[in-house]
């Protein structure tokens, strides 16, 4: 029986996780910098609810991700989860058999429908791999759980014995999805699930996505980099900048009112489905920087428009402004920043 | 219409490109008429596999084997060489040219010239920025080796590359996607081109570089006054950046017309459905609750089937039975400019 208390907590909460890659160089390969891949992101999901994750390739969405499930091992950091057997645990504290035990309820779905695949192994071996490894199922109550799965996710039982050669990248995503479903998680890491899927293949897919959650009452970190995808299925939003986390706030307070100058210049990029001519835009300049040679003080300082000298010496501190509202801007409570809605994304 | 005709640059007509497969035929461009005038930009819009790299790919007679085009014209208006009468310009076929023919290779990567989806996969990796830029430049021009990276440098500016004397001697893996992207297009527009493939040219880059390399692009159309053909999925994308639009659905185009038609007033089914499957900012920021999409039931079919009808039929929601199964819809003229092949106009 779940108490009160640990009914409002987070079921997952996470607190300052670093990854550093090291760079190695010459004959010792002494290491010579660190790629600061993820740097000091706290964040927090409750249960039942999905949690967007989003920032452009190389900030470290991906990494913070697979670091949650010690996928990749983080360099620092805590991860609590609220875990049905083990209670409330630091995942980056447990040992291999109780990670084993955690990683039942905590389960990843990937981008690349077409790498994610044994294309050697048939459905049932791939959907029921996981089942197997946990000791969960075996022999024929192992296909009928598979079966259950398969036509859970929207696809027939017969398919059992393909090939994932013979299904499309929409039918794959399903199959991936039924793997991560097996031994009835309660997290799932979602890292780009629907961008390598065609326009009408995606609605698809994220209706489903919808459908589980409801159903199973699914809680998702959901990565990605579509805005518009984001805003659609996420009841919060966070942002990273090149391994920080910039901004986290529910959904339509990101896409409105934006708090930190990247989180303003992303709303103004997205690409809207609407030929009349914009009031406005914003065009950063520069590049994303370096994660090995990060710019002094606040690290978009040199493609932020409302920068002054503080931001050029001081990092500035990840802040609840508004209840719920995170930034880590210098000058987040002076600022008014112009959300999607000005920049003639919303109609 | 004279104005029309004048401005005509390359007129595909019928154009049929099969590949014979040890599978089957696949019908990847089936029966496509499409117009592109000067300085337009045309959108061609569709799901993987409806034909729209392979009809780019046709344009310059490069399609890859097994593949052929068995039938149709491309008719390619070059500017008037004769500058007595320049209104007359000579027309060439480009459907009938050998495809390692002098001729073509004239205006390959000259006149018409491409941009691909993957900036990493167009370069030559072992070869610098400069060297691929200026192989462009003396292939089409008669400069020397020193004026061609002179040309390259100033392509290079052109395109927005920062230092562009210091990247010239860069390899491309040296350079960020974006800016790998904008070395592309320098390589695409080294020759002035009169039209400009962009086959996805930012489906690989992030958001916010998207909205650069779109932005340069609409800048350096109006300096160049090149038509652009710009294919992709992206429906967000052809809103800002076509004039007219042409959707695929297999190898056909099922609805043509110019970007304002498109969004706000599309009448073949499959474009409408593409359109609600969008998910839409508005609505999802305006309501809390989570609502589901729309979505076109079903997925395109394996390549190999040949649809007998309408190839929308099996997952059209208006499908009259009867007929859409079995009669193939001819292209219907609804308004001044606006084409679509649907039975339910007829």
């Amino acid at each position: 029986m779940v108490n009160q208390e640990s009914q409002t907590e987070p079921l997952l909460e996470v607190t300052e996780l670093k990854k550093y890659f090291p760079i190695r160089r010459g004959f010792l390969k002494r290491v010579v910098g660190h790629v600061k891949a993820v740097d000091n992101v706290s964040f927090y999901i409750n249960e039942g609810e999905t949690l967007g994750l989003v920032g452009e390739s190389g900030c470290g969405k991906t990494t913070a991700g697979r670091s949650i499930l010690r996928a990749i091992e983080p360099t620092s950091g805590k991860i609590m989860f609220r875990d049905p057997v083990l209670g409330r645990v630091d995942i980056a504290e447990l040992n291999h058999d109780q990670l084993k035990l955690a990683r039942r309820n905590m389960r990843m779905i990937f981008q690349d429908p077409y790498a994610s695949l044994n294309p050697r192994m048939t459905l049932l071996e791939i959907v029921g791999a996981p089942l197997q490894a946990m000791n969960l199922d075996h022999g024929k109550t192992l296909e009928d759980r598979v079966a259950e799965l398969l036509v859970r996710v929207g696809l027939r039982p017969e398919y059992m014995r393909r090939y994932p050669h013979a299904f499309s990248g929409g039918q794959r995503q399903r199959i991936g999805l039924a793997r991560a479903l097996a031994p009835n998680p309660k997290f799932l890491v979602c890292d780009e699930p629907v961008s390598a899927l065609d326009v009408s293949v995606q609605a698809q897919i994220l209706n489903l996505l919808q459908d589980l959650q409801g159903d199973l009452g699914l809680t998702y970190l959901f990565v990605a980099h579509d805005l518009s995808v984001v805003a659609h299925i996420c009841d919060r939003v966070s942002v990273m900048y090149v391994g920080k986390m910039v901004e986290m706030a529910p959904t339509h307070e990101v896409f409105t009112s934006p708090k930190h100058p990247y989180t303003e210049a992303l709303m103004s990029a997205i690409p809207k489905p609407d030929p009349r001519p914009r009031e406005k835009r914003i065009l950063l300049t520069g590049e994303v920087a370096n994660p090995a040679n990060p710019p002094s003080g606040c690290y978009f300082h040199p493609r932020c428009a409302y920068v002054k000298d503080i931001c050029k010496t001081e990092e500035p501190t990840f802040g609840e402004i508004t209840p719920g509202h995170f930034v880590k801007c210098h000058r987040a409570g002076e600022l008014t920043l112009s959300g999607a809605l000005e920049f003639g994304a919303l109609k | 219409m004279v104005e029309n005709e004048k401005d005509l640059l390359v007129s595909i007509k019928d154009l049929r490109t099969y590949f014979y497969l040890a599978e089957g035929v696949v019908r990847a461009v089936d029966g496509v008429d499409l117009d592109i005038h000067r300085r337009e930009t045309m959108g061609i819009v569709g799901e993987s596999g409806c034909g729209k790299s392979i009809m780019s790919l046709s344009l310059l007679n490069l399609v890859p084997q097994p593949g052929k085009i068995i039938s149709g014209d491309i008719l390619y208006y070059r500017a008037g060489k004769n500058p007595a009468s320049p209104n007359i310009s000579d027309v060439i076929n480009i459907t009938k040219l050998d495809p390692n023919g002098r001729e073509i290779r004239e205006i390959r990567g000259n006149q018409i010239s491409m941009v691909f989806q993957e900036p990493m996969t167009a370069m030559i990796p072992v070869r610098t920025i400069g060297e691929q830029i200026t192989e462009v430049i003396t292939l089409h021009q008669k400069v020397g080796k020193a004026e061609a990276r002179e040309k390259a440098i100033e392509m290079l500016a052109r395109v927005r590359m920062p230092k562009p004397e210091r990247v010239i001697d860069d390899y491309p893996f040296q350079l960020s996607g974006g800016m790998r992207q904008r070395a592309v297009i320098a390589m695409g527009l080294s020759c002035r081109p009169n039209l400009l493939i962009a086959d996805e040219p930012t489906t690989a880059l992030d958001v916010t570089t998207e909205a650069q390399i779109l932005n340069l692009m609409r800048d350096l159309q109006q300096e160049f006054g090149m038509a652009i053909m710009y294919i992709t999925h992206n429906l967000g994308v052809i809103a800002e950046m076509a004039d007219n639009v042409a959707v695929m659905y297999l190898g056909k185009v099922v609805e043509q017309t110019d970007v304002n038609s498109i969004f706000f007033n599309p009448l073949h089914p499959y474009t409408t459905g593409l359109l609600a499957s969008i998910p839409q900012l508005s609505d999802a920021v305006a309501h809390i609750d989570k609502r589901r999409l729309n979505v076109i039931k079903g997925m395109v079919p394996d390549p190999y089937s040949r649809i007998k009808g309408c190839p929308f039929h099996p997952r059209c929601p208006q499908m009259i039975s009867g007929v859409c199964d079995q009669e193939e819809p001819k292209v219907i003229q609804k308004g001044p400019n606006h084409l679509v092949r649907c039975h339910l106009y007829n």
